[in-house]
């Protein structure tokens, strides 16, 4: 069978999520070369409301576009936390902003402060996406930093370039030592 | 050429532009308003025009007129839309207007889930306007064949003079994946010249094979349009000796036909099984397929894009092989409502889902493994 890496990026509809799915495959499909879907699913709003975005990348053709068990999952609020922690398979990774969302006893993920470090590094809380994705790269290596860096980079929009830069960094400097398997 | 992510509705755009489309009028409807947004950005780019309409039934209206007009016409939508069109889309197979409609499918019937995915338009597709007619539907299964599949669709409908319906659904329209566009200059592009003079010229004369050419208005060429059974010269007619030969020209120009048929066969000889899929439920069929192979099962593939006129021979052909054909699809039972007419219920086992969720492999897998 394909080696196929699955990501779940979920949160609050406005908070950038389809986006950051969007760039993610991005950087594994035009800038490292590999095979890449994007899919999402929202609810009519257009802000509020929980919104994922999913992300499947592979050596090879893919099938099922969609996360069928998770290797990967970013949850940014308590709704995609409630929602989708479970659909992160054993041995696989759970990410969650630790300012806004409160895990279980038995949790066994990796708590950032994602906004907080956003709000820090650059002053504007909607770059937390940005910092998300520097996060989980920083950590899994599931697509090139480079890579990342340039997917960014071509999605931001003009003038935002070196803020975009700026919570990438940030992202990465809080995935600092912590590795893991994806 | 560079590797672009692209969601499969921009891709249908982006194919109606390769192939000469220069007129779309439509009502945009969630799942399939990026096709409306990219058509209203680049057709004024490419000399064409977009027009927003008050509603769906307008929208086919407008693209009939256009393409009487003499340009290569499309719409989108969804669902509710499509019902509205149904009429319309009647009235261009019984004046063969040559016209492109795209159908994003969405959970329905009615408002249904604007944003949840369905195969539940299959049957309405073929069926949805009212008398007998025929109509070519095809169906993509990824974003690159949604632009393949929406160049070869304006050609179809060219060549035949029939609309022709892209029934796509919303994980292909919505979902992004890599895509490498050709140059548009090298696209093949059918376009069917008048070779009459206006002096002889019969917009739907029976006499000279079964498609003849239609002239735009407007360029010194009399007929008459209209949705009653007409004459060769287009006015209408109760006289058998008229209707019967053009219903029998218009049934044969597109079940004769050697080049609607689009489908890919993947056979595992000695396999006693077999998926048939369409559209997203292709992917999770392929998906499925793999897997037993990987676990040494034996299992044959039949991924189909053209929908109607269904592959009959073909499918009929798979059926001979093996004993159970396992038809995923998002809806109740639809295709597999043709594959059971065309090998009987007996060997036909149905995987349905019709709750806006995808199909899983699993389901599959437990269904071929039964």
């Amino acid at each position: 069978m394909e080696k196929r890496t699955e990501i779940r990026l979920a949160g609050e509809g406005g908070q950038g999520m389809i986006l950051a799915g969007i760039i993610l495959a991005e950087a594994a499909a035009i800038y490292d070369g590999k095979q890449a879907t994007q899919t999402q699913s929202y609810g009519p709003e257009a802000r509020g409301g929980a919104s994922r975005s999913e992300v499947v990348i592979s050596d090879v053709e893919i099938d099922h576009p969609e996360v069928l068990s998770a290797d990967v999952v970013v949850a940014l609020s308590q709704e995609a936390y409630q929602k989708f922690a479970k659909t992160v398979h054993s041995g696989g990774l759970l990410i969650v902003d630790e300012d806004h969302v409160a895990v279980r006893a038995d949790f066994a993920g990796v708590k950032v402060p994602i906004a907080r470090i956003a709000q820090e590094a650059t002053g504007k809380p909607i770059t937390a996406n940005t910092v998300a994705l520097g996060v989980l790269v920083g950590m899994t290596g599931m697509v090139s930093k480079e890579a990342l860096e340039k997917a960014v980079i071509a999605r931001a929009p003009k003038g935002t370039e070196e803020m975009n830069r700026k919570a990438l960094a940030a992202g990465f400097a809080a995935a600092g030592g912590r590795k893991a398997a994806a | 050429m560079t590797i672009q992510l692209m969601q499969g509705n921009e891709a249908i755009a982006m194919g109606a532009i390769a192939a000469g489309c220069r007129f779309y009028a439509g009502y945009p409807i969630t799942p399939s308003t990026e096709v409306a947004e990219v058509m209203s950005r680049v057709l004024p780019k490419v000399g064409g025009k977009f027009i927003q309409m008050e509603d769906e039934i307008a929208s086919m209206a407008a693209i009939i007129g256009g393409r009487v007009g003499g340009l290569k016409s499309m719409t989108a939508t969804s669902g509710p839309g499509f019902s509205l069109m149904q009429e319309n889309i009647g009235y261009a197979a019984m004046a063969e207007i040559p016209c492109v409609v795209v159908n994003v499918q969405r959970l329905g019937p009615s408002t249904g889930q604007p944003t949840a995915a369905s195969q539940g338009d299959v049957m309405q597709a073929r069926w949805g306007t009212h008398g007998d007619h025929q109509i070519i539907v095809l169906c993509p299964i990824s974003v690159a064949q949604s632009f393949d599949l929406t160049v070869k669709a304006f050609n179809l409908s060219e060549k035949y003079r029939t609309p022709v319906i892209l029934l796509t659904d919303e994980i292909i329209g919505h979902m992004r994946e890599p895509i490498e566009l050709p140059d548009f200059d090298i696209v093949e592009k059918f376009e069917r010249l008048v070779t009459d003079t206006p002096d002889n010229y019969k917009a739907y004369r029976n006499d000279r094979g079964d498609v003849p050419a239609l002239a735009g208005f407007g360029l010194g060429y009399r007929y008459h349009i209209t949705g009653l059974f007409h004459d060769e010269v287009g006015f209408p007619t109760q006289r058998l000796d008229e209707i019967d030969p053009w219903l029998e020209r218009v049934s044969r120009k597109i079940e004769t036909a050697d080049d609607i048929l689009l489908y890919q066969t993947d056979y595992e000889a000695g396999a006693r099984t077999a998926i048939l899929s369409y559209g997203a439920s292709a992917r999770t069929a392929r998906h499925a397929t793999k897997q037993m192979r990987a676990k040494g099962e034996k299992v044959s593939l039949f991924t189909t894009q053209t929908l109607w006129p269904f592959p009959e021979k073909a499918v009929e052909e798979l059926a001979d092989s093996v004993d159970k054909i396992v038809v995923p699809e998002m809806n109740l039972g639809q295709l597999a409502l043709e594959v059971e007419r065309v090998v009987g219920r007996k060997k036909v086992v149905r995987v349905n889902r019709a709750n806006g969720d995808m199909i899983t492999p699993n389901m599959v897998l437990e269904a071929a493994e039964a």
